[in-house]
């Protein structure tokens, strides 16, 4: 689903920050990707979104080389995947309801189907009743489970997670990958990155680590 | 093997069903009837949430849209005034009648005997004779002069003949040469074609509509330039916005609207108030026009902007500012790629 081949990203000012990265997610994997700060795992998750290209390699996502990929055909290719970041990135002006509609809204679906499936997002991360409320008066726990209905309202086939549970306590954290191991369940690829060890350790899933652009097991 | 299948069967399903709706979503969002009314539903929500967003910052959207109708309604404002002088010489467009201005030693009788010798002229179609009395007549009526008048001694003004020449000489070659055969005769003093004065008239009125034309194109360009920079303040208050959509998949154009629709509306609700702007200018122009007019023989109304005039105006203006808002995103978004 998700195939590296020998990628590398360099910066004019800081130099190569990924270097012949390679690895291979298949459909229904999931897998964090670790390393300490700087290691260049915001870079690597950034090439995957399209929002930078790799300066060498390939990167094949659902069998499509996203380096060949006209810059019209991005906002496409960006849908098949859901965004989890440690800030939630929520727009603040805007009620929960409106945030998890946004992709959907964005992809043009009709008014009863917007609805209806942004009640069955909600519902799945526990959150049905909030959805008049404006992030800002929810908790970081909630705001996290807003940030992911919006990543799966659209049923993509892939999740993305930059430090999902960074700001969460413990059994915050536990919760959220609670839900990402039941989305894998029905065959979302899913890549956390993630410097949370003890986390990392109890999940008994496949490791991708990064040091200094290098990745240095997976 | 019939049990192993059965099994494998009941498992399968909620993934492959999961894995069906995925490769659905990928291709649409519903079918074409939905598509359509949820386009029609982006189009409708960009265009009055973006007219609320200016409602809420009524302040900033007021000077905006203050300056950009002062700017609307001084170029419309020359172009009305350029109408109208333009007015004035429409009238007098189709004349080319001659006017000679007899010496003063010409007695009334020999005047006559002249008119009648200009009527044998194959050239000429009538002449009219304006005795100094007639003249002082016309002069008081008209002028507004009259007690002024009544105070001097003596008539200073000249016998005149108005000489209309055939309607076929409208070459100009043949018309001064006829004006130069009467300017020889010793009876006349002065001899002018009242056409020379509408012609110049005519080219001072174009070239004061080609400065408004001018002005226009000016002002436009400012209109362009300050819709853009307000789009482009609401761009950088919105940047998270942008991006996010950016992020879940929203194209260029999803991005762009409800931009475009805050240039329109601006565009457009400045079209409207420059309208009243100049509205109220005229009106209160509209007295002293009439005023004036009455003394001259009152054949002059103040022309205002007409129906096609008017929605010329808001069209115009409202496109500005879609443009303005247009080449800023343009430029903007392409920049916001890069970073």
């Amino acid at each position: 689903m998700i195939n590296f081949v020998n990628v590398s990203k360099r910066y004019a000012e800081t130099g190569d920050v990924l270097r012949n990265i390679s690895f291979h997610l298949q459909r229904g994997e999931m897998a964090f990707l670790t390393g300490h700060s700087g290691a260049g795992k915001t870079t690597l998750l950034r090439l995957i979104a399209v929002m930078e290209r790799s300066s060498r390699g390939q990167i094949l996502l659902d069998g499509q080389d996203l380096s060949l990929a006209k810059e019209s055909q991005l906002p496409y290719i960006r849908r098949k995947m859901g965004f989890i970041y440690q800030d939630y990135k929520l727009l603040h002006d805007r009620t929960v309801f409106d945030n998890v509609a946004l992709p959907l809204v964005i992809a043009g679906y009709g008014h009863h189907e917007v609805t209806r499936r942004v009640r069955a997002a909600l519902d799945k991360v526990s959150l049905t009743g909030k959805e008049k409320k404006y992030p800002l008066a929810l908790s970081g726990g909630e705001q996290q489970r807003v940030g992911i209905a919006r990543a799966v309202v659209n049923k993509p086939p892939i999740i993305i997670a930059d430090e999902p549970t960074g700001n969460l306590d413990p059994d915050l954290s536990e919760e959220i990958m609670f839900l990402f191991g039941q989305f894998q369940r029905v065959g979302v690829t899913i890549l956390i990155a993630s410097h949370d060890i003890s986390l990392i350790t109890q999940l008994n899933h496949r490791v991708l680590k990064l040091d200094h652009g290098q990745l240095v097991s997976s | 093997m019939k049990r192993g299948n059965k099994n494998r069967i009941k498992k399968d399903p909620p993934v492959r069903v999961i894995k069906q709706e995925i490769r659905q979503t990928a291709l649409a969002g519903g079918n074409f009837a939905d598509k359509v009314n949820a386009y029609r539903d982006q189009h409708a929500h960009a265009l009055f949430s973006s007219l609320g967003r200016l409602v809420a910052t009524p302040f900033i959207s007021i000077m905006t849209i203050a300056v950009l109708a002062i700017a609307i309604a001084l170029a419309s404002g020359f172009y009305i005034l350029v109408s109208n002088l333009q007015q004035l010489t429409t009238n007098l467009e189709t004349s080319n009648q001659i006017s000679l201005f007899l010496r003063d030693d010409v007695s009334d009788a020999h005047a006559k005997k002249l008119v009648d010798s200009i009527k044998l002229d194959n050239n000429v179609k009538s002449v009219k004779l304006i005795t100094k009395e007639q003249a002082l007549e016309e002069f008081k009526t008209y002028s507004g002069f009259g007690v002024a008048i009544n105070a001097l001694a003596t008539n200073p003004l000249p016998i005149v003949l108005q000489v209309l020449p055939k309607n076929a000489l409208n070459d100009k070659e043949a018309l001064s040469a006829l004006l130069k055969s009467f300017q020889q005769s010793p009876e006349v003093d002065f001899a002018q074609m009242d056409l020379q004065w509408v012609e110049r008239l005519q080219s001072i009125i174009s070239l004061a509509r080609l400065f408004a034309n001018l002005l226009s194109v000016l002002l436009g360009a400012a209109v362009l330039f300050i819709v853009g920079n307000s789009v482009r303040l609401e761009l950088h208050n919105r940047r998270d916005e942008v991006v996010i959509s950016k992020l879940v998949g929203a194209t260029d154009a999803f991005i762009r609207r409800p931009f475009l629709y805050t240039g329109f509306w601006i565009g457009f609700i400045s079209g409207v108030l420059a309208w009243f702007i100049v509205a109220i200018l005229m009106l209160i122009l509209n007295n002293s026009v009439e005023e004036l007019s009455g003394l001259y023989g009152g054949n002059f109304h103040l022309l205002f902007l007409n129906f096609t005039e008017t929605i010329v105006l808001i069209f115009l203006s409202s496109f500005l500012g879609v443009l303005g808002s247009w080449a800023v995103l343009f430029f903007q978004l392409q920049y916001t790629k890069a970073s």
